[in-house]
């Protein structure tokens, strides 16, 4: 039996590692362990970090946390917030405000005596909500000035606009983001874009009196929350994501986020597979025979997610609710489309999150974290994608490349991914 | 199987009725497990640019709506919306588009994230109301439904 095994694996690792005397702290509940990588030098590269996150009492499953340093602008005022959630799967930086309470930033004025607000919807029905601000960025030795980034807080002496909320559920505080903040360095430069420059309809930006009340508002293209990526000097096409692999469960993995495509000598293309995505974000996945034409890889999403009827979900009541369950690992094998139309294979291994989450419970990493997506009948058009979520990434190199950016000789025009 | 709505329209007479439902509100639209008279308000205001597909046992009414969203409503021929769906960048008056399922949503997607830390998509099986949205945060794609009420010889799958 495959847990029987992995204790017995984590055991032996365990011994050996104590007796060569590599771990630091020898009572980690490490399990099959981690392949450890030097991370490429230059001012290009932040660390990441699957540590759990910075949540008292959360152990933040399959997220990669880096660090960022937000100034006002033109100034040394400065703070330094780790625990900042990486996503490839939104679009610029949001901050709890808690997370900054030394630092005040000068947040962006409306018409009249109003202020610009932000609303982010995610795809399990939470959002986040609050002040348009904006700082000097830092990451890495990267920076981009008077950059507009959301500060996550709730209004007091008013109500986040149900046009924000939308029945959802707000992730305002530590505990309930599991983060400090959130990065998004996904495949736009700004979160909206010409649609809310244009129409208050996407109600993505609104304008707020002191109190209240809140109306949806347009936006210059200019203003919005911002992929800061997009504002550094140079390595600003995009971004690559290379995290260490994790061969079943570890205690903790990093890696590295390196910006820019094809710009240093530590961000070459090389030999990587480029995956063109459509209008919508999206390209196609051959799973079990099924196209799911509605795809995407997001470092923010703590898992393999598909769907696949036949495979047992865990009970609502249990420690993993909404993964999957299945008696025995199950090693599976998907095809993605790349750019010349080719179909390449990736292999993966879904685990039952119940026994995984209580046989290493100390773990905040784990390769074969899975659960379902939408229909699993994708013939007539139903929601159907794979959600590449961090397990995904362990052991690749992952390129984001940011729409409208350069993009090195021979490649496509952005967006696309490469791995 | 299906076909266009748009010559039965050309045989409604109120064109006036027609202009003045569509003026009262260019964005309401039926409700999940909603009744005939949401639906036909929403028959009326399907002139001013919806599209209508018949199926075997059921209709499905599209709203484009002023944010690039398409809603999908779908009616059986008994006048019950059994589901609705949408896809697009921005997220539709959701309250409106679920109804009287709004607060069991909204209490499903808490519980959710308060049982378990984590971003994926949304998967919500409850004995009266099924709810699932992929897609990350620029393009969703959302659908919901009353499994007891899709008509017999709908595929689930359809309900896109």
């Amino acid at each position: 039996m495959r847990t029987n095994r992995l204790i017995s694996r984590a055991l032996a690792g365990f011994v050996i590692a104590c007796a060569f005397g590599l771990l630091a702290a020898c009572g980690g509940g490490s399990g099959g362990g981690t392949t450890k990588t030097q991370p490429p030098p230059g001012n290009n590269v932040a660390t990441l970090t699957v540590n759990g996150g910075p949540a008292a009492g959360v152990d933040y499953a399959d997220a990669a946390f880096t660090s960022v340093t937000v100034c006002v602008p033109g100034s040394s005022d400065c703070a330094t917030v780790d625990g900042i959630l990486v996503d490839t799967g939104s679009v610029g930086l949001r901050l709890l405000a808690s997370a900054i309470p030394s630092l005040t930033l000068p947040q962006l004025s409306g018409s009249g005596s109003t202020t610009y607000y932000n609303c982010v919807n995610f795809v399990d029905g939470t959002y986040l909500w609050g002040p348009v601000a904006q700082g000097d960025i830092e990451l890495a030795g990267e920076k981009v000035s008077s950059a507009s980034l959301q500060l996550i807080e709730n209004p007091t002496g008013f109500s986040v606009p149900t046009a924000c909320s939308q029945g959802g559920m707000n992730l305002d505080t530590l505990s309930a983001l599991g983060a400090n903040g959130i990065l998004g360095v996904g495949n736009y430069p700004q979160d909206c874009g010409s649609a809310c420059q244009s129409s208050t309809s996407p109600d993505v930006y609104f304008t707020c009196g002191a109190s209240g009340p809140c109306a949806s508002s347009t936006i210059t293209v200019a203003r919005q929350v911002v992929n800061p990526v997009v504002g550094f000097t140079t390595d600003n096409n995009g971004v690559i994501i290379e995290m260490q692999s994790v061969d079943g469960e570890a205690a903790t993995a990093t890696g590295s986020m390196i910006f820019g495509i094809g710009t240093e000598t530590n961000n070459a293309l090389g030999s990587a597979t480029i995956y063109p995505i459509n209008s919508n974000g999206f390209f196609t996945t051959m799973f079990n025979s099924q196209a799911l034409t509605e795809s995407f890889i997001d470092s923010g999403s703590n898992g393999y997610f598909f769907p696949d009827a036949s495979i047992t979900q865990c009970a609502d009541n249990s420690i993993a609710p909404g993964f999957y369950c299945p008696a025995n690992p199950l090693n599976l094998s998907a095809q993605n489309q790349a750019q010349s139309g080719t179909e390449n294979t990736v292999n993966f291994t879904a685990d039952n999150a119940v026994n995984d989450f209580n046989n290493f419970s100390s773990d905040s990493a784990f390769a074969n974290l899975a659960g379902p997506n939408g229909s699993s009948n994708c013939g007539g058009g139903s929601p159907c994608g794979f959600d590449w979520g961090l397990p995904f990434f362990f052991g690749r190199n992952v390129y984001v490349s940011i729409d409208g950016q350069s993009v090195p000789s021979g490649a496509p025009a952005a967006p696309w991914w490469a791995y | 199987m299906r076909k266009s709505a748009s010559d039965s329209c050309m045989k409604f007479p109120f064109a006036a009725l027609l202009i003045f439902v569509s003026l009262l509100s260019t964005h309401a639209f039926a409700s999940l497990g909603g009744d005939a008279a949401s639906v036909d308000a929403d028959v009326a205001q399907m002139r001013a640019g919806r599209s209508i597909e018949q199926a075997a046992t059921y209709t499905v009414q599209q709203l484009n709506t002023d944010s690039g969203t398409t809603v999908r409503e779908y009616v059986s021929f008994g006048g019950r919306v059994f589901a609705v769906s949408w896809q697009g960048s921005f997220v539709p008056d959701m309250q409106q588009l679920l109804g009287s399922y709004f607060d069991q949503y909204s209490a499903a997607v808490k519980a959710n994230r308060e049982a378990y830390r984590g971003r994926r998509p949304l998967d919500i099986q409850l004995p009266g109301l099924v709810v699932q949205m992929t897609g990350y945060a620029r393009h969703f794609h959302f659908r919901a439904y009353i499994p007891q009420q899709v008509p017999a010889g709908a595929k689930l799958g359809d309900i896109r």
